[in-house]
């Protein structure tokens, strides 16, 4: 038996039932022809389908004249457009929110985040009742009661609430005072020159700590290039730049900025929403971090700045990036909700396309593609911080 | 909440020390507390007197509650039936409430400890029935009543409990997947779990209701609500899967050497060894996912399902009793929540006392 045996594994693999690796192959095989049956199930019937109701296949649909009207849009859109036109606008304005929502949140939860650990009694219990209630109520809820506080509770645009110089609440939406004037596009040219300069800046002075031992003081010459420049900027375009404050004219706000109630209710439950979730981030990273690094760091005789940016901060962002990157992902992802109260985002105008051409299929697959390629863009950037500041163990 | 804020600091003797220690210890921390004691007496006075002091809950008509000027909680009173049951048969509506009661026990009884034995099995299987019994009816001299006319709370419960009970083991079959040594078994979960994760969850209930129609062939089709049931348990298992490749991960390989070296199959080594640990790992996050998809319910609304959120928008949507939406989504705001916190809450005691168990 035991010559036999070893001549056959002599003579090469025999497939057998007790042999380990055998078994996994058959499974793998069983496993993957289920797959593509079901896979060919599905796409022969669809096919079927497709074909027994007349409706055409492919993206040629997306040239077609769109014909519905879209209430707030970033381009320049008209009924007469494409679909392809009217689906772009809807994406654009899905990452509008998006944009605006992660900046705001970050902001929100991590003061919230802060005040939870604060030993300020009064702020850690505001800040934890708040993100007890944020967390447990549904988004969509949430949508729908700002929504509706907009647009049922707050007054017409004559007798708008005017909580702060310049910004007036009503059932319009929100308008804000907005800056206005030439000078605005020189700021902007020195502001991207005064980054761009201060970090190559930041890199030659790495370069020469390494190389000499000793750094350059490169951050005021930073401060005052960041000042300084957009500041340039403006007086080279003639310093023309004036707060455009909305008024009041006959039916409604005019100058300034109006964000519309759809947009103003979204926004408000996102940031609202996943502020608490970040604060929850901020606080578990910043607790991450030892007693022993702050007192360490101050032993050292590093002012409290210092031990902030050198010491604490670079742990509890390790801890910190990878839940925030699922965070920012959740929050562009939730901003699909926006269909619910009528804002005309990606899903809402993919929507309305599938409903019109009756393409479900590509209208999904549409959505599908574009919330794919806006989740592995912030992953793959959050994945790039993450490895920046990761612990480099040597 | 509870340690963290005051942990770094040693308990006060008196009530005055209190006071400074807790709140005017520095005179940032002075400014800090004048700053936000003084917007909650802007914010809070006149939120109680809108909510309790000068509501009306007596009201018969609109009118008498927009006289008051206070919130309307008789609009809650006179649209409770709709908002709790939807569009159940008036006459019936026992039968929900009384499916509901029937969940909610199922779910507290297995919250005990002392009740994790084989008998709950069979009490779920027992409750499930009784709930598919109360809510379809056509036996037991009930009437027969569509699932086209469950709505409110018994649905939003529903969609949860099946929900949970048909991602977990999907999510635990596709976490073991992907830490699989099978390459194609391994590909295909990595595929699916980072696809669902992608999108969002209407993208999936759009194309549960638009898509899976046309996916069947002619004559066959499945219920809408069904539907959106497996939309939402085919979402929740790729998070699901993720927490528990989580735990996974978090057990050393010792523990599969040492039962592989005791003669244990995969399977034997799993159920026995490495899951009932690795599931101790994750319960908090397992918990956050659970919650999420409670509240991930109410996103059937955009494909039309009259769960809690769709009845209450279907109370505030009445013309005769109109602009009372602030107190419709408050009330059920409520509801989610009680639901909501108490799981969280219960996972941070399961997570102690299990803890408490390894230590012994």
């Amino acid at each position: 038996m035991a010559i036999k045996a070893s001549s056959a594994r002599a003579r090469g693999w025999r497939p057998s039932w007790s042999d380990p690796r055998a078994r996994a192959l058959l499974y793998q095989v069983l496993v993957l022809a289920a797959v593509a049956g079901l896979a060919w199930f599905l796409v022969s019937n669809t096919l079927a389908n497709l074909a027994a109701r007349n409706i055409s296949t492919g993206f040629g649909f997306l040239r077609e004249e769109a014909g519905f009207a879209i209430g707030e849009s970033l381009l320049d859109y008209a009924p007469a457009d494409s679909y392809g036109r009217a689906i772009l606008a809807g994406l654009l304005n899905t990452l509008r929110v998006s944009a605006a929502g992660i900046v705001l949140a970050t902001l929100l939860g991590s003061v919230l985040g802060i005040a939870r650990l604060s030993g300020n009694w009064l702020a850690a219990r505001v800040a934890g009742a708040y993100v007890e209630v944020m967390r447990n109520v549904p988004l969509l809820l949430q949508l729908f009661f700002w929504y509706a506080l907009i647009t049922e509770g707050m007054p017409g645009p004559r007798n708008a609430h005017h909580p702060l110089p310049g910004v007036f609440i009503s059932n319009r939406g929100l308008s804000l005072p907005w800056l206005q004037g030439q000078g605005l596009d020189g700021i902007a040219a020195g502001l991207v020159l005064a980054i761009a300069l201060a970090v190559g800046l930041h890199h030659w002075a790495a370069r020469r700590r390494a190389a000499a031992g000793k750094a350059p003081r490169t951050g005021r010459i930073a401060c005052a290039l960041l000042l300084g420049l957009p500041f340039l900027g403006w007086a080279a375009c003639g310093g023309a730049l004036h707060w455009d404050v909305p008024q009041f004219q006959r039916f409604n706000f005019a100058g300034g900025i109006t964000l519309s109630p759809e947009f103003t209710a979204l926004l408000a439950g996102l940031v609202l929403y996943t502020s608490a979730f970040v604060a929850e981030v901020v606080r578990s990273g910043i607790q991450s971090v030892g007693r022993g690094q702050w007192e360490a760091a101050r032993a050292l005789g590093l002012p409290p700045g210092r031990v902030l940016r050198l010491v604490v901060l670079p742990q509890a962002l390790r801890v910190i990036v990878p839940p925030m990157a699922s965070q920012y992902l959740n929050l562009t992802k939730n901003s699909s909700l926006a269909v619910a109260i009528g804002y005309p985002d990606l899903v809402s105008v993919a929507n309305t396309t599938l409903n019109q051409t009756g393409q479900a299929v590509e209208g999904i697959l549409v959505i599908m593609a574009a919330y794919l390629a806006v989740s592995l863009s912030i992953s793959l950037f959050m994945n790039w911080y993450n490895r920046r500041i990761a612990l480099a163990e040597r | 909440m509870d340690g963290t804020a005051q942990g770094a600091v040693p308990a006060p003797a008196s009530a005055a020390a209190w006071v400074r220690t807790r709140l005017f210890s520095s005179p940032l921390n002075a400014v800090l507390t004048v700053l936000i004691a003084g917007l909650l007496l802007l914010a809070v006075p006149p939120a109680a007197q809108w909510l309790f002091l000068r509501a009306d809950f007596s009201a018969t008509t609109p009118q008498e509650c927009l006289d008051s000027g206070g919130a309307c909680w008789a609009f809650i009173a006179e649209k409770h039936r709709l908002i709790l049951f939807g569009i159940y048969p008036y006459d019936e509506q026992w039968r929900p409430l009384l499916a509901s009661i029937v969940l909610a026990a199922l779910v507290v009884f297995s919250c005990v400890r002392r009740f994790w034995r084989a008998w709950l099995a069979g009490a779920w299987l027992l409750g499930l029935a009784a709930v598919a019994v109360l809510m379809w009816g056509g036996v037991l001299g009930l009437s027969y009543v569509e699932n086209r006319l469950w709505g409110g709370l018994p649905l939003t419960l529903i969609l949860a409990t099946f929900g949970v009970a048909g991602a977990f083991p999907l999510g635990l079959a596709l976490a073991l997947g992907r830490r699989s040594s099978m390459p194609a078994i391994k590909a295909l979960c990595v595929a699916y779990i980072e696809l669902i994760r992608g999108v969002p969850l209407i993208s999936l209930l759009f194309m549960s209701s638009v898509m899976l129609p046309l996916f069947l062939p002619e004559g066959m089709s499945v219920d809408k609500l069904l539907r959106a049931q497996l939309a939402i348990i085919l979402f929740a298992a790729a998070y699901i899967a993720e927490t528990v490749r989580g735990g996974l991960q978090a057990i050393p390989r010792g523990q599969y050497e040492g039962a592989a070296s005791l003669g244990l199959s995969y399977w034997q080594t799993m159920r026995k060894v490495v899951l009932p640990q690795a599931l101790a790992i994750v319960i908090a996050p397992l918990a956050s996912i659970f919650i999420s998809l409670l509240k991930d319910t109410s996103l059937v609304v955009v494909i039309g399902i009259f769960d809690l959120t769709q009845a209450a928008k279907a109370a505030v949507s009445d013309a005769q009793w109109h602009g009372f939406s602030t107190e419709a989504y408050l009330f059920i705001a409520c509801i989610y929540f009680v639901l909501c916190f108490s799981i969280s809450r219960y996972s941070r005691s399961l997570e102690r006392q299990l803890r408490a168990d390894l230590d012994r």
